[in-house]
């Protein structure tokens, strides 16, 4: 049976039809709606990649049943910001050079937005410890931590930018 | 014959542009044959490599393809410089069978170093070519022009031409001159600039296509079913309940080989667990707990010495001290943050790959042996996938979605899911190395003998096959011997009598291939940290003792440069520290394969000596790759190959049971995560008028040894085992107190 679930992505309502209701929110993003900053990584919740926002909280997307967040109000990377319109963690990382592959840094920035929306001005250990389950095997998290804590200086003076 | 006919034909317009759209096409629209001109993929064409439109816009076609690294700017900063043409002009094309010329596998730290230095010449004989036809339209002399953004003017000043005009939409004809005049490095303006990376934005911003991302038409997913047990065989299988799955298509089944397809991802998913399959017990693994002790004993290929200087066996005995250890280091798995995925289309005898794969020319080969067809009729294209770090699943699981694709006449996405990557990627081998040493009563090292276990060489008989060759019982094409003759193993130090000898093995516990910086990770956490032992039993200072025995003098300057910038006090005055979190430091160093990038690095860790953990809190390098096509992107590179071996030093360590891997997610595996990643500061020396070395793997090489050097400054301890987990670090430092 397909039941219609209810959904705000990316400021838009969207009606997803699903045969089942305990499917990943990542394969509706991925695969209905298209949009692939989201990645699969391990579909087990341990390494960010498909990190998006549930009502301005970050959430893994592999591992949350799509009728677990009917209604709710999602957010991806795609939504968070645009080259037009950045983001401040966006600017930040491309500014920093802040990924190799890349495959990750969808985790590393909706993860670091959950922070700064909560933390202003936060500390380089609070920055480690609020992304201590998102895994980069590449190595960049030297790149990484320079860009959020560079976004988290700038959002601080300008705080009107992203509330 | 047609074959031959279609693989020459490059279906390209003239606009390089067109090419673009046309790379990520579906193969339905590849037919549009009026507008196609053909276009040679060989490497000793300048036509292999570039083309320049109408509009001035230059396409390069590459060979080496951009892992993550970087290596898709650096090369596009190369061309454009040799070639004197806006960086923006340049669109780059990779690792496309029917369009690139084969450069060979994008591995060992050879992208800027070969493929670079292959596009330099291409394009200085383009250059050259296009001066030679500006000074006879002009009727001025070729030494009395410049070129400059893709325009050619005398340079008295007047007017000029465009590459655009004077090639009038022509392709080039000219073989690569070896040759053709090279640009002054001091004219340079964009090699050795920090530009930005090409691929970030759209990385940052969620628009990059990754091969995950890629659709074709009426593509369906599937989904392996792999093995329960590494050389088990399929008894039974029945699928008679995935039928209640909605978009459920059907399984797979060749030999070993099972998967199932469906028209969603998420019924693929659901259907490869709900499957029902009976697997032969297989129970062909070592002990874990025996692992070194089965290398040890593992039939050997061959003994080949490796490096000799002097002779080891007449040095002189009386009075010397002798020095022994015994070194190691586990299986890795490659453990890309990505699973490995692909898409392929087998229409009328025709396969089309979208591949991650690292060797996009080499998969062609072993897909057509595996499916028995001419490689004219296989294509492979590169899409980048996630970081690979070496021969990750990426070309297996290509095999199985061409086998899949095959069997079932529509095109499907395979997509590994965690358990895949991490039980099926082939394996960094575990390795094992003997050491000695006779010191005599000056405290000279008289003699230095080593012994290194490790697979036959990489890997010339398991790891680099396809694993759906294995699976489907279907023809098998390795890679020749060629080229994999000198693994570049050996000290970097001149001795009086030294050898290094391989034992090849011919048994590795599951299927072996390379993880950044093959075997020299390896022999140089035993060369260095031996050296270190050696320095530590006659009190010379760890800096000291390198110097003592280096007559190069790059290494020297480098040395040097590294004890500066680290502020390195000599071990003497830095007492070893009593407290309870102890702190420490090491120093480490390579010449990359003895002929290549020079890089040695300083660790400050901590110790605790209550719960054996070692912490990395600051690494200083100094690095020479010769001349810095990239210096940011360079760095970029050396930061990861740091945080990345502190990781395989720190941490990780695949696990297995008699019959498979057993470290099938990151709870198993854990990898470095954030609290953990140290600073890095970085001394790049750039040398403009030598030819650029590779940077991709050099720094991965000195981590390991640095970091147990460093230990022991602290506490005494020495680490022999990789990785240096707590238990180990307990038992070394319980080692020193009862001494």
């Amino acid at each position: 049976m397909i039941t219609p679930i209810k959904l705000t992505v990316n400021g838009k309502a969207c009606v997803l039809h699903t045969e089942d209701p305990n499917m990943p929110l990542l394969y509706a993003l991925r695969d209905e709606l298209g949009l692939h900053g989201l990645h699969f990584g391990c579909g087990l919740g341990q390494c960010g990649a498909c990190t998006v926002h549930y009502d301005g909280v970050a959430l893994r997307s592999c591992i949350m049943p799509i009728s677990a967040v009917a209604g709710g109000a999602i957010v991806t990377l795609e939504g968070l910001g645009t080259p037009e319109a950045p983001h401040p963690l966006q600017r930040a990382f491309v500014d920093e050079q802040a990924a190799q592959c890349g495959y990750c840094i969808n985790g590393m920035i909706m993860q670091a937005a959950a922070l700064l929306a909560t933390t202003k001005n936060p500390t380089e250990n609070q920055v480690r410890q609020a992304l201590a389950a998102n895994l980069c095997k590449c190595g960049t998290h030297v790149r990484i931590l320079r860009a959020i804590m560079r976004a988290a200086a700038q959002m601080s003076e300008q705080p009107s930018a992203h509330a | 014959m047609p074959d031959k006919e279609v693989s020459r034909r490059a279906f390209l317009k003239a606009s390089g542009g067109l090419v673009v759209t046309f790379v990520f096409a579906s193969p339905s629209t590849r037919c549009d044959a009026a507008a196609l001109t053909e276009k040679t993929v060989s490497p000793d064409e300048v036509g292999g490599f570039i083309a320049i439109d109408a509009n001035g816009l230059v396409t390069l076609y590459s060979g080496k393809v951009e892992l993550g690294t970087g290596v898709l700017t650096a090369i596009t900063q190369i061309i454009a410089e040799e070639l004197s043409v806006p960086f923006a002009s340049v669109t780059t094309i990779q690792g496309d069978t029917l369009l690139t010329p084969n450069q060979g596998p994008t591995y060992a730290s050879f992208s800027i170093q070969n493929g670079g230095a292959q596009i330099r010449r291409a394009a200085a004989t383009a250059r050259d070519a296009l001066l030679t036809r500006a000074s006879s339209k002009l009727g001025v002399a070729k030494d009395l022009l410049r070129t400059d953004d893709g325009l050619i003017t005398p340079k008295s000043g007047g007017k000029g031409l465009s590459y655009a005009q004077l090639l009038a939409g022509q392709t080039f004809t000219m073989k690569v001159n070896p040759s053709a005049p090279l640009k002054d490095p001091r004219d340079y303006k964009i090699v050795g600039t920090p530009v930005a990376r090409l691929d970030i934005p759209d990385k940052i911003f969620g628009k990059f296509t990754y091969v995950h991302d890629f659709k074709l038409p009426g593509m369906l997913h599937a989904r392996m079913v792999h093995p329960a047990a590494a050389g088990a065989s399929l008894e039974a299988w029945n699928d008679d309940a995935c039928r209640k799955l909605p978009g459920y298509v059907q399984a797979v089944r060749k030999g070993d080989l099972l998967a199932v397809v469906a028209s969603n991802e998420w019924t693929a998913i659901r259907a490869a667990s709900t499957i029902a399959a009976t697997w032969t017990a297989w129970q062909g693994l070592p002990e874990q707990s025996q692992l070194f002790e089965y290398l040890r004993s593992s039939k050997v290929d061959r003994n080949e010495v490796l490096q000799s200087m002097g002779n080891t066996s007449d040095a002189p005995k009386a009075g010397n001290r002798t020095l022994q250890a015994t070194y190691d280091l586990p299986l890795n798995t490659h453990g890309s943050i990505g699973p490995s995925c692909a898409v392929a289309d087998f229409k009328e005898g025709r396969l089309t790959v979208w591949t991650p794969s690292q060797a996009s020319h080499l998969l062609r080969e072993q897909l057509a042996t595996m499916l028995q067809i001419p490689p004219e009729r296989v294509r492979c294209i590169y899409l980048e996938g996630a970081g690979c770090y070496g021969r990750n699943g990426a070309d297996d699981c290509s095999s199985e979605a061409a086998l899949i694709a095959k069997e079932i006449g529509q095109p499907v996405r395979l997509q590994w899911m965690r358990a895949d990557e991490h039980g099926w990627d082939p394996k960094g081998p575990a390795t094992l190395l003997d050491y000695r040493a006779s010191i005599d009563e000056q405290n000279r090292i008289v003699a230095w003998e080593s012994d290194i276990f490790l697979p036959e060489r990489p890997m010339r008989r398991s790891g680099a096959t396809l694993l759906a060759a294995t699976l489907a019982k279907l023809p098998k094409f390795g890679p020749p011997n060629a080229n994999l003759s000198n693994p570049g193993l050996g000290i970097p130090y001149v001795l009086t009598n030294s050898k290094l000898t391989a034992h090849w093995l011919l048994d590795t516990p599951l299927p072996a291939a390379w993880i950044r910086a093959p075997a020299r990770l390896q022999n140089t956490f035993g060369n260095e940290s031996f050296l270190d032992e050696i320095a530590a039993a006659t009190s010379i200072d760890p800096f000291e003792i390198r110097i003592r025995h280096l007559t190069d003098k790059r290494g020297l300057e480098l040395l040097e440069r590294l004890r500066q910038f680290a502020k390195w006090q000599p071990r003497a005055q830095h007492p070893r520290d009593a407290g309870a979190l102890a702190h420490g430091r090491g120093v480490s160093y390579a010449k990359y394969e003895l002929v290549r990038t020079y890089v040695g690095i300083v660790a400050d860790v901590t110790v605790n000596r209550t719960t054996g953990a070692v912490k990395v809190d600051r690494v200083f390098v100094a690095h020479d790759c010769g001349q810095i096509i990239n210096p940011d992107g360079l760095r970029n590179q050396i930061e990861g190959n740091v945080v990345q071996s502190i990781s395989r030093t720190l941490v990780e360590e695949l696990t297995f049971s008699r019959s498979a891997v057993t470290s099938l997610n990151w709870g198993s595996y854990p990898i470095l995560t954030f609290p953990d990643v140290p600073e890095v500061a970085i001394d790049l020396i750039d040398r403009p008028t030598e030819v650029p070395w590779g940077a991709g793997e050099p720094t991965t090489s000195v981590v390991p040894s640095a970091i147990a050097n460093a230990v022991f400054d602290a506490t005494g301890a020495r680490l022999r085992s990789v990785p240096f987990r707590p238990a180990k670090v307990q038992a070394a430092l319980g080692l020193v107190k009862a001494v």
